[in-house]
């Protein structure tokens, strides 16, 4: 054995092999480095998510469809996240954009596709097939493996405490504002009215959100409804007729 | 003549009280959120919190009354190890048998009971992970960490009752969690789907653990921290980290059970791979390395292969696995320089693991012969080649080319399940098959015929489930991409779904192989410790009592 080596070795030996506070300390610091340099920068360099007109806070109604969405495990076999790849943009539609998700907490990119991609799925099928499909998904897809959703349209929606649902969500940063807040209850059954009194309103609040009674049934508000204006507003947010994904500001 | 000094009650020391302290407190939060969770779910799933709780305390008045926890210096505390020991039987069987459920569910989606949302493929799944890398995983981590530093540190474990109050703490974690998933409560983070006072919960018997472990180390009466420890602290103080911080969250209400992630997007998914490849790499990796590093020299009876490379083994892997999250993120809207160093540290992730494979194989050196004599053995030197085998697999799916077709398939199943069941499971299950005769004075375990059948039986089951992945995995993965003559995508997703239906039912016959296997080595176990006859083993050695300090 060279001197070195053993120097080296008796370091090792007297000081992390005989103080148990400074190996801890010695293994903290070697697994900060790796996780400080990837993660910090995603959180100051500008380029990371690069802004996109469109993308807005969730409503209400949307924002209770997602948690029903989580409550479910959908991402358990759904992706949301179409990478640059040219089959995936074909079948699927324009590339997810980091700017997409940005609202979203937590994020549902996925990582298993035992069914189709979901980023954006909004606007492809009619509510009533999204309906049809709950109930029993081999109703409309024979080959299909999901389970099946049925309760769900029976399911009273609980939104009475939604304001604290967004409230939470604007403490983590999502820019809901007072009059957001103050709304969240009664914009729950607004969403689900064309004709509601609020229209105006709501439409300020969140710009290009589709209303309409999406279960079917108008005499409820149904966990159904929920989901539904969740999955009918994926990927509609950014209108890519008019992006430009080779614009300069788009191109790093 | 041993001195009654090292004989301690614990009854009327600080620890106790602390402990009753937390389960009163606890029991209040639970009260307050019967009454006022804004959420159905938590209105139910406190009764069972209180439930637990109020069981600590009964518990503890009890211990209390009888005189206190008995701590007695001049022995080892073997019942936690026992406890341990049974406790990851129990997660173990129950967590394939989830996994079978699901399996099964894939391939016949009509065991998806409709009538109830609970039994759906979306809210079991997360219970299978959770119940065999947290539940089965996390016992034997507990049973065996708890065993090897009390032996290598020739000292008691430190802390009185607190190891008890990580154990029972830790199931009471488990069960949390479990009955949340089946009621709908869940963070929507793959393998942190635990919400944020389940995550507080684990946070303090984290803590405590850690604080156990260390107190064991500062009393040992070894000269030198052996090399198994190195792994099992860095695998409790790093998972804490990753645990904390991709919790980290903002709760609807304190008493409720839903909260939201304080990250979104872009940061919330590097952060959660961060955490998820880590699980494996601390979790799953670092931690069944400390017992790798234990176990084998202790059943082979041969030193450590290289003690150098224990240490470059030790300090490279632990650098380098924290970067890898990012390969799970490739071609996403995570920026590229990220995804790179991801890949780039994965690739390089290579050399460490087969580094420790290398040391746990030649460990073996002068005692080959044990592979054909000993089926513990076998199944230990089996499990550290799934685990050079996943490791490599590990790196090519890193590649970002490669992943491109792998991402998002079954594939990444396969892989998974090679490391799992192969390394996780096997390495587990040798340990295991170590610690019931010492713990329990027996001379050898009952049946060597039935370990033998364990090892094939689920040995073939890892074979059907890794092939079928495979081929499930990379048929997906081309069908996605095919194009036909005229530049036209050639299948329909759902032609996909339909392709799947054999390998699907392959796998799952692979897992009720491996099942079938763990059930025997529960009969196994059940009968060894029963006290039939066993076999005369001579590859059981009686363990040595503590020796007394001077």
């Amino acid at each position: 054995m060279s001197g070195k080596k053993s120097l080296w070795s008796d370091l090792h030996k007297s000081l992390f092999e005989k103080k148990p506070l400074v190996l801890t300390v010695g293994v903290l610091v070697t697994v900060s480095i790796g996780g400080i340099v990837e993660i910090a920068p995603l959180f100051y360099l500008d380029s990371t998510i690069e802004e996109v007109e469109g993308v807005r806070p969730y409503t209400p109604l949307e924002q209770l469809g997602r948690d029903i969405y989580i409550r479910e495990g959908c991402y358990n076999c759904h992706s949301q996240m179409i990478r640059p790849l040219r089959d995936e943009v074909e079948r699927y539609g324009h590339y997810s954009l980091a700017a997409e998700s940005m609202y979203d907490h937590p994020f549902q990119w996925g990582s298993k596709r035992t069914g189709p991609d979901l980023a954006r799925i909004g606007g492809l099928y009619s509510d009533e097939w999204h309906r049809d499909h709950m109930r029993r998904p081999q109703s409309v897809v024979p080959e299909s493996v999901m389970p099946a959703y049925p309760f769900l349209e029976n399911s009273e929606l609980a939104f009475d405490n939604v304001e604290a649902n967004l409230r939470a969500l604007r403490t983590v940063g999502v820019p809901y504002d007072n009059g957001m807040l103050e709304a969240a209850v009664s914009d729950v059954e607004t969403q689900l009215d064309p004709y509601a009194e609020d229209y105006d309103g709501f439409q300020e609040r969140y710009p290009g959100a589709v209303m309409r009674d999406f279960d079917g049934n108008p005499d409820q508000v149904t966990e159904l409804d929920a989901l539904i204006a969740y999955l009918q507003v994926l990927g509609t947010m950014v209108d890519f007729s008019t992006y430009e994904a080779e614009a300069d500001e788009n191109l790093r | 003549m041993i001195s009654a000094q090292g004989l301690k009650r614990a009854g009327s020391d600080p620890s106790t009280a602390i402990v009753l302290l937390i389960t009163i407190l606890g029991a209040i939060w639970s009260l307050f959120a019967a009454a006022y969770a804004p959420d159905a779910a938590m209105r139910g799933q406190s009764w069972l919190i209180l439930g637990g709780f109020l069981t600590g305390i009964f518990l503890l008045v009890g211990s209390i009354a009888g005189g206190g926890v008995i701590t007695d210096e001049r022995e080892y505390n073997e019942n936690l190890i026992k406890a341990g020991v049974i406790a990851s039987l129990f997660w173990g069987v129950a967590g394939l048998l989830v996994g079978v459920v699901i399996a099964f569910q894939l391939a016949f989606p009509v065991l998806n009971i409709e009538a109830f949302g609970f039994t759906n493929f979306g809210r079991l799944r997360p219970l299978h992970t959770s119940a065999v890398i947290f539940a089965f995983g996390g016992n034997v981590l507990l049973a065996t960490s708890f065993y090897v530093v009390q032996r290598t540190c020739r000292t008691r474990i430190a802390g009185g009752i607190w190891p008890w109050f990580v154990f029972w703490g830790y199931q009471f974690f488990i069960l949390i969690a479990a009955s949340g998933y089946l009621i709908g409560i869940t963070q929507g983070k793959e393998y942190a789907e635990p919400e944020w006072y389940a995550d507080i919960w684990l946070t303090l018997v984290w803590v405590v653990y850690l604080l156990v472990f260390l107190g064991t180390l500062w009393k040992r009466k070894e000269k030198h921290i052996y090399v198994a420890n190195w792994f099992f602290l860095a695998f409790i103080v790093t998972i804490a980290v990753l645990h904390v911080i991709n919790n980290l969250s903002m709760p609807v209400s304190w008493v409720g059970s839903r909260s939201y992630s304080a990250f979104a997007g872009v940061q919330d998914a590097l952060i959660q791979w961060w955490y998820g490849h880590n699980a494996v790499g601390f979790f799953l990796t670092a931690g069944f390395l400390g017992i790798m590093y234990y176990f084998i020299p202790k059943r082979v009876n041969r030193p450590v292969y290289s003690y150098r490379l224990s240490i470059i083994h030790f300090w490279s892997l632990i650098f380098i696995y924290i970067w890898a999250g990012p390969h799970h993120l490739h071609y996403t809207a995570l920026p590229e320089w990220a995804q790179t160093l991801g890949m780039t540290f994965s690739i390089m992730l290579w050399m460490p693991s087969w580094g420790g494979m290398i040391n746990g194989l030649m460990t073996l050196s002068g005692a080959w012969d044990k592979l054909r004599t000993d089926p513990v053995v076998r199944m230990l030197v089996m499990s550290v080649a799934f685990y050079g085998m996943s490791t490599f697999e590990g790196p090519v799916m890193s590649i970002r080319a490669v992943n491109a077709l792998s991402h998002y398939t079954d594939w990444t199943i396969g892989h998974v399940h090679s490391g799992a069941l192969g390394w996780v499971g096997f390495v587990s299950f040798g340990a295991l098959y170590c610690l019931v005769p010492w713990l329990w004075k027996r001379k050898g375990m009952y049946s060597k015929a039935l370990v033998d059948w364990h090892f094939w039986i689920a040995t073939i089951g890892i074979l059907l489930y890794i092939t079928s992945m495979w081929t499930a995995g990379i048929l997906q993965g081309l069908w996605w991409r095919t194009y036909d003559a005229l530049g036209f995508l050639e299948y329909s997703f759902v032609e996909t779904v339909e392709a799947m239906f054999i390998p699907y039912v392959i796998r799952a016959v692979g897992g009720v192989l491996y099942l079938a296997g763990a059930l025997i080595m529960v009969y196994n176990v059940y009968r060894t410790v029963r006290g039939d006859e066993v076999e005369d083993d001579e590859n059981v050695v009686e363990q040595p009592a503590l020796q007394p300090a001077q």
